[in-house]
Order: C-alpha cells, then structure tokens, then sequence
C-alpha cells in the first residue's frame, strides 16, 4: 500500500502497483498501461474510488498493475460484472478492460447489453485481433486469412469490427485510438472518462508475438499521416502530413469519399465536418480502411443519455418518496386471518 | 338484492370428517386457480389446517379445451396438522371433459367427480379424446359422478345483469365454489368482500359473480342435489394462535431474503434471468423497490451471476436465482465467488431435467449440482427449503453463513415448493437475531486475504475505502496478500484452507435433530426439501401403528450437520425418500458409510403418504 492520500499532487507513478508487470517485452499493453496512469494523474483521480475490473486474458492481467481497487474476473464477463458493482454503488468510478477475445467473442453478448444499458464505465477494448493469453489463436477481429495454430490454411469467417459494433448497439461514446500514440490516447482517455454513460474504446494494440504489425497499415511511421484521420467535433474531416486530403460526403451514394483539396475543383469548403452526434456519420467513419480510406482515431461518436444506474436508482429513490418499507407491514400484507 | 341469498342453516346430517382433499379443474381460462385460492381462504378462515398445490399448464395460451390447457387447483383441509397437498382427490370438480381425463387418475375410489355437463359437448370431448361422453356410458362407475349444467345454470342466474353469454361464463368458476362451500358448510363472506374488492370498477361483474356463487350454494340447499353426495363438516384444527397469511415457497424465499439483508444491515442487488420456477422470486423482489431492493434483469444467469458478484465486490449482498438449466451457466462465476471468497446467495427452484427437461414439474435433483457441480474443488454450502413457509427461515440463513463466512451460499428449493401454499403464522421480524455485517476500513496490517482465526473468513471491503486499494481475482492468491500466485504450495494451502473454512460452519449450524420419533431404532427415514410434508405424515401415521420408524429431515446439505453420521449409524436401517435417483443418498454414503438406501422417483408429482407408508411397511416387515 503504496499510496499518498489527497491533497498531495498524485504522479502516474502512484497510480503503479508494486506487483511485476508480466507481458512479453514489446506488447502494446505497456504503452497503453502507461497511458492509463497518466491519464489518471492529469485527472487526478482518486484511487480509492477508482476500480478495474477485467475478464481474462493478456490484456485483462490490467488491474493488478493499477494501485486502485481492482477485480479481475472470468473470461467475458467483465461488463456484467461491472454492472453489479455500478448498481451496487454508482459513485465508484469504474474501467472495464478486455481484449477483442474477451469482449468480442466469449464477452460480446455482455458488452452489447452494458453499452446498450448506457453502464457509466469506460470499457477499453484492447484490440490486437489475436488471442494472445492462449497462444495465438486467431479472433473474431482477425481479417480472412489469418494464419494462427487454429487457423494453418488463414482463418475464413469475416470479422467484426468493434466500432460499428458499438455504434450498432445503441453505444453512446465510441472513440478509438492507438497504443503508440501516448498523447491521442490519452486524450481519448479523458474524453471517455468525463461522458456519463458507457465510453467504448477501442484500441489498436500490437501483440508483438502472435500477430505483429498487424496495424502497420495505418501505425508505421512512414504511412500515419495518410492512413489516419484523427476526428475532432466540429473540425473539417482533413488528414494527410500537409493536411491537403479530406473526406467529402457523397450524397448520392450516402457514402464517405477520400479527396486531395484542389483537385477536380475540391476546395476545403466541400470538406465534410465532424459531427459526433450523428451515428450515420460515426459509423460511415468507422467503416473506413487502408488503403482506400484512412482509419478513423479519437471520438466518432458521443451522445448524452441517462445512465442505466442513475434510472435504477431514480425508481428506487421514487418508490421511496413516501418513506422507506416496512417489512412487518409488508409480511402482513393481502389476506391474513387471526387464530384466537 | 341480498348479498348472501340463501341462509346458511345449520344442516344436522353432515358427516364430521378429519381432513379432505378437493382439487378444481378446468381450462385456463376458467379461473380454476382463483376458486382454489377463494377455498384456501375459507378454509384457513374456518380454523382448518391446509396444504394447496396449484398446477398450471405449461403453455401460455393453451388453447381451449384440450388437455394440455387444463390448469388445476388442489387443497388438503383438516381438523388435524396437514402436511402435504394430499395423495388422493376425495372431489373432483371438472369444468370440462380435458380437466376430467387428465384428473380421475387421482380420485380416490369411490370419491366424488362433479362435471359441468353443460361443457361436455361434442367439441370438447373430442378435444379431450373421448369417443363417447364419460358422463353417459358407466366408464364412471367406480366414483359418485354428480352430473351438473354448471354453463347453464350459471348464465341463468346472472341474466338480470344483461352479460353476454360469454362473459355469463366466465362466473361459472363462482358457481362451483358456492356448491363447494355447501357441501363443507362453508360461509361465503370473505369471498363475496373479495369479489367486491376485486371487481370495485365493474359492479355489475362483481354482482353477477356474487350471484353465481349464491346460485351454486343455493343448488345444493334446496335438495335440487343428488342426495347421495352428502354434506361434510371438517372441525377447526388446533393451531397456534396469532395472525396468519397464506404464502407460497416464492413468497417465503423473497421475503426472507429481504429480512435476512436487513438483518446484515444490507441493501439487495437481486440477479435474475427469467425461467419458470424461478421467475417469481424475480417478480416478488421487483416491488420490494421501497426497500431500497436493487433487481437487475440480466442478458442470461451468466451475466446474472457476474451482475451480484459485481454488487458484492462492492458492498451490497449480490442474490442471483434460476432453475437447473440456468444454474448451470452462473457455476464459473460461482467459482469466482468461491475462489475470490465473496457473499453471494443463489436459489436454485428445482425442476425436472435434464436440459429443458419438464420445466413445470418438480424434482429434487439439482443436490449434486448443487454440491458438486463446478471445476475443481470449490466448496460451497447448501441449505434447502422445506415446506412453502420455510423459505423464509432457510433465505435469513443463507445470508448469515454467505456473509460471515465470505462465501456464496446455495438455497436449495424446487417447483413445487414454489408454487404450492401454507397457512403462515407471520413473524415478528424484530424477534430474530441481527448479524450485521461490519466492513473492515483499517488499514493497519491490512491483507485482503488475512483471515479470522475461528471462521476462516477474510475481511470484507468496500471498494471507495480509503487506503485500502487492493486487486482481487480469479488467479490463485497468496495466502494472506491475495497477490497473485503460481506457487504450488500455496495452492495446496489455499484449497485445504477454503475447505476448512466451509467445513466449519458445521460448528455454527444446529446439530441434527429427529423430526418424528427417537435417535436409534429401527428404520430412519431421510429426506431433505419439499419431501419433508409427505415423510412426516407417513412416519407419524405408522408409529401411531406402533412400527419403530423415524423421520430425519435435513436442512443443511452442506457441510453437513456434525453429529449426522452417528444418528445415521444409530439405527439399522437407513431409507432416503428423494424425488432423485438418489443424490442424497450417495452422499450420506460416501460421508459416512451408511448402507443408506433410497426410495425414489421422479414422475414430476410429490410424494404421495401411501407410496411411503407401503416403502416403509415393506422394509420393517421382512
Ligand atoms: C471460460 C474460459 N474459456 C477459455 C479460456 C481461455 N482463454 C483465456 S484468455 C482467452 C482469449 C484471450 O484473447 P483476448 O481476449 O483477445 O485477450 P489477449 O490475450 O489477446 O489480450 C482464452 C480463450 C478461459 N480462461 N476461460
Ligand atoms: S502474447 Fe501478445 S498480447 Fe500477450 S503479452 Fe505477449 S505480446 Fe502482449
Ligand atoms: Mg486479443
């Protein structure tokens, strides 16, 4: 217990646990660790009202590195979990973290039923489109063709992707990010953790043993600036190293178009802007991929809504209006008769 | 017009019989379960002990007339204790030929069958399966068939308030129970305030059905009755006094698990996903909301279970509740319940299996489910519900042991417990003893996992305490730090102490006591949950004959109570009556090496007193 209490200026270091962080030297997961502490230190949160709560899996191992409460549970079931500690006390401030196997797969009917529910929790999806815990094994985010120890001849069923998934669902803050890209991500981070309902981030994790460079399409230094457009609310969809490329939407085809500003008469007046309330737009965006789109990084979607907790609670706090239940009173309640 | 048309005059003829046996059946949409709770009502007003058992169709919406639509009602009143919704009908009434068909299997020779030959037509017999009309060749014989036309008769008497003819129908429920109230010389206030009551918004319903029960009372009155049917007079039975209810297992579990968190000083976060039996327990606890009572429909058990171990982790009592099949996927977060040793209470309402099984009959054979049933060893205590009312008592319990053992806990109850009722002499909830529960916010040598030194349990804490952040999980956990460890050592010392811990709670339950007759003998018989109504009444019935038999009833499955297997071995011969293939028995064997055997069955009905009295005849007379 290693922790200074508030008012003291707490440091991401504080926020580390003094357990030995266990992945494979070079994983994705340390990046996005380190990005979670600092996160937390720019908030300032407090850790004792802070809880992490995982399924399992390489990316799952995350709470017991977060000097907060943490509670790493079964394969999948994190979201449910999460549920009961959000209705149990509402005012913890929790994070759900999992990889694409955890949530996607043997979790996906929990993430889809607490992002539809509107849990307020930031639900971190680490997606490295592998099983890395086990091995290897390819995941329902795999492209065709993965080639993995349960997949020789490449992997044939189609993937999900995330994003869309989320925003099919009725999710209400969908953002994405990178575990390279400290400060992007951090700044997702503190986006998702300042909505109120569940914040759903995806984000692109290199297991550097099973499945490495699976996102260099888009990570490598060398493509970056043209294989990612980083959404801001309000800001024109523009992205290339001189900012010369943008995104226009054809109206005809309902359908986002790549274009380089001053051809074919382009001007940056055509240029669509982001709005993140509109889901068409959010999952339009979420669709996009190399190499004839960018991929689409930071918040794609966020919407204000009520809380599924803060509704449970408001019923309950209703039916209390008139004072708390009696139990004697309810025992003796409907038909009851006396034995002399 | 008055209210109570004919007067209820003392009949000097009637037969003063102990107890008697009536079920009502009909189609779904005859109202058969209202008029059997209508009789119940009477019944227990009139100072009578009863059981009841309903017994609903397991379709929605059957469709009308056929045999899998027929709902029924049973009730069991007597001037003597009842303890089961009795073996054998001693009257039948059967508002249609299906109700008929799939009900004469349980009157008693010679019992009463009275039919509504107004609903025997054509159609109808032929939806049941009959070729020919039952009530007009001698296929009866055997019985004393009363043959009314309930439909008409009905319809005649609430002509005056211009009903349809199928609304006039719909009171024919009413005119039987008014015939029924005569034959047991029973007054017919509390139904009439009850109809009153129920139908305030629609009078003239409320008249018509007041005036079909009159007019069903009326006709057995005034000799317009056979003669031979005869009136009855069961006495008053001699029952504690104070104020009583009827209440169903379901009632009795739910109300008992909010009695037992208030008692811990706990707010509920009751887990469920809908399957019947179990969905009721869901149902009573969603209007408990004034309580502060948290109930969360999950997306299935799984999630369930996860949702209350999630409100446990975080400081309220986590309940989750389903039947055979759902239990079955809530074990892996049981085991997480297990491992990470948090509260957590499960009820488990028994059905028939496997898989889907017979989702409306019940069965007792979930035990080794209940015991058994997770990957490695993972001890869990169970405890099981006895008789309708004792759900309460039983769910108080189980939070007891969940939290001040940090353990989940399993409440063993089934279908028939569920569904079926009892008079309920209701508790003063101030009487029972508080265990509240004190959440551990110190910490000075604070270590999740560090244990009190008589009940094993480590400390509960409330995630949001102050310096107290600390990781739990599913990964084996160091002794004492719960920090994550591979080492085999420590395994060996974390299984031997989690068994100890449960094992312990031997020393916190009562020991086990005989419910009817003596420790050592000849014969004990053994039963555990809904069993416990029929056992009692045949041991009682054959001692009462002078046979050497005893009936052990056991509420805590596991651990055991600690003096169990020297009762056992206190008697020559050992009899377990379970509606299983013998999951207790396997287990009274291999704990103590009992030549326990079993008597067993599983056609989804209870325990009829005379398959029992026959089992336990034939094992005391060679
Ligand atoms: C019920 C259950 N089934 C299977 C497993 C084995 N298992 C553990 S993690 C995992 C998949 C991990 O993949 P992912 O969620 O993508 O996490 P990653 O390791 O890639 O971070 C599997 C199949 C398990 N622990 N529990
Ligand atoms: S297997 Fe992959 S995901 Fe897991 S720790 Fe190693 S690099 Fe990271
Ligand atoms: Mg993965």
């Amino acid at each position: 217990m290693n922790v200074q209490s508030p008012p003291e200026k707490l440091t991401a270091r504080d926020y580390a646990t003094d357990q030995e962080v266990r992945w494979c030297p070079g994983c994705g997961d340390y990046a996005i660790l380190k990005a979670v502490q600092n996160t937390l230190a720019e908030l300032q949160a407090d850790p004792k009202n802070t809880v992490f709560v995982s399924g399992i899996g390489c990316a799952a191992r995350f709470p017991y590195y977060m000097e907060t409460y943490g509670f790493h549970t079964i394969h999948g079931r994190s979201p449910a979990v999460a549920t009961g500690v959000k209705l149990s006390n509402p005012d913890l401030d929790v994070w759900v973290v999992g990889g694409d196997g955890d949530m996607l797969s043997i979790g996906g009917n929990h993430t889809m039923h607490a992002i539809r529910r509107n849990v307020d929790v930031q639900l971190l999806l680490f997606n490295n489109q592998i099983y890395g815990l086990t091995k290897g094994q390819y995941s329902p985010t795999s492209k065709i063709g993965t080639k993995s120890p349960s997949t020789p001849l490449g992997s044939i069923d189609n993937p999900v992707s995330a994003a869309q998934f989320a925003l099919g669902v009725g999710g209400t803050f969908i953002a994405r990010s990178t575990d390279i890209m400290q400060k992007h991500l951090s700044g997702v981070l503190k986006r998702a953790h300042g909505h109120r309902g569940t914040s759903f981030v995806e984000i692109f994790q290199n297991c550097i043993v099973y499945n490495d460079g699976v996102f260099k399409r888009f990570t490598e230094k060398s493509v970056q600036a043209e294989m990612q457009i980083h959404v801001e609310h309000g800001q024109p969809l523009l992205f290339g190293k001189d900012k010369d490329k943008g995104l226009i939407l054809n109206k005809d085809e309902m359908r986002l178009e790549a274009v380089t500003l001053g051809e074919n008469g382009i001007t940056e007046a055509d240029i669509a802007v982001h709005d993140e309330t509109n889901r068409s737009l959010a999952t339009m965006l979420a669709q996009m991929d190399p190499p004839t789109m960018p991929v689409a990084l930071g918040v794609l979607y966020c919407e204000a809504a009520p809380t599924y907790e803060a509704s449970v609670h408001a019923q309950i706090d209703h039916a209390r209006k008139d004072g708390e239940g009696d139990l004697a009173k309810l025992l003796h309640r409907g038909q009851t008769w006396t034995v002399e | 017009m008055s209210e109570v048309a004919a007067i209820d005059r003392p009949d000097e003829n009637r037969q003063e019989i102990e107890s008697a046996v009536v079920r009502f059946a009909g189609d779904s949409g005859d109202g058969m379960q209202l008029t059997g709770s209508q009789f119940t009502m009477t019944a227990a007003i009139s100072g009578n002990d009863l059981a009841t058992f309903p017994d609903f169709p397991a379709e929605i919406r059957a469709p009308a007339g056929t045999t899998f639509g027929v709902s029924a009602f049973q009730i069991n009143f007597g001037a003597r204790k009842i303890m089961t919704s009795g073996d054998q009908l001693d009257v039948l009434v059967v508002m249609n030929p299906a109700a008929l068909i799939t009900n004469l299997e349980d009157v008693k020779p010679g019992g009463i069958v009275i039919a509504d030959s107004g609903a025997f037509t054509d159609r109808n017999l032929a939806k049941a399966g009959y070729e020919e009309n039952p009530l007009d060749n001698d296929s009866l014989e055997g019985y004393r068939l009363v043959k009314i036309d309930m439909s008409r008769l009905t319809v005649e008497a609430v002509k005056e308030f211009g009903l349809s003819n199928k609304e006039a129908l719909r009171s024919k429920n009413m005119w039987a129970l008014g015939l029924i109230y005569w034959m047991y010389g029973r007054k017919r206030e509390a139904s009439v305030d009850w109809l009153k009551s129920k139908f305030a918004k629609n009078p003239e319903i409320a008249d018509a059905n007041i005036a079909a029960l009159n007019a069903g009372h009326a006709f057995g009155e005034t000799a317009e009755m056979p003669a031979e049917l005869g009136t009855f007079e069961v006495e008053t039975a001699d029952i504690s006094p104070g104020v009583y209810r009827t209440i169903t297992g379901a009632e009795s579990v739910s109300l008992g698990l909010l009695a037992g968190s208030q008692l811990a000083g706990l707010n509920i976060s009751f887990c469920s996903y809908p399957i019947t039996p179990a969905s009721a327990l869901l149902h009573h606890l969603a209007r408990m909301k004034d309580f502060g009572v948290i109930t969360f429909q999950a997306e299935d058990e799984i999630a369930a279970a996860a949702a209350a171990l999630g409100a446990s982790y975080a400081g309220s009592l986590g309940i989750t509740s389903s039947s055979g099949p759902g239990i079955a996927l809530k074990m892996e977060a049981i085991g997480l319940a297990i491992g990470t040793e948090l509260p957590m209470v499960i009820v488990n309402s028994q059905r028939a299996g496997p898989s889907t099984g017979l989702p409306t009959k019940t069965e007792q054979s979930d035990l080794y489910q209940a015991v058994f049933g997770r990957n490695a060893d993972a001890p869990m205590p169970v405890i099981s519900v006895s008789t309708p009312s004792d759900g309460y008592d039983v769910a108080i319990e189980a939070i007891r042991i969940a939290t001040k053992y940090m353990t989940p806990v399993m409440v063993l109850t089934d279908g028939y417990i569920t569904n079926a009722s009892e008079p309920w002499l209701i508790p003063d909830p101030s009487t029972y003893d508080r265990f509240d529960v004190t959440f551990r916010t110190d910490p000075e040598n604070f270590q999740p996992f560090m244990r009190d030194d008589t009940t094993l349990a480590r400390p509960w804490v409330k995630p949001g305490t102050p310096e107290m952040m600390h990781r739990i999980g599913g990964i084996e956990r160091s002794y004492d730090t719960g920090h994550i460890s591979y080492d085999p050592a420590n395994h060996q010392k974390m299984t031997d102490v989690r068994a100890a811990k449960v094992n312990g709670i031997a020393n916190d339950i009562p020991e086990q006591e005989v419910a009817v007759g003596a420790a050592g003998g000849k014969l004990a018989v053994v039963g555990w949950g809904s069993t416990y109504g029929p056992i009692n009444r045949a041991v009682a019935n054959l001692r009462d004959e002078g046979l050497d038999v005893s009936q052990i009833h056991l509420r805590y499955i596991w651990p055991l109570p600690r003096n169990l297997g020297e009762l056992l071995h206190s008697y020559d011969q050992v009899l377990v009556a379970e509606m299983n293939t013998g999951q207790l028995r396997t287990l009274l064997r291999s704990e103590y090496l009992v030549p326990a055997e079993g008597l067993n069955k599983v056609n989804g009905k209870p325990f009829l007193i005379a398959e029992l009295e026959d089992a336990i005849r034939a094992r005391l007379e060679n």
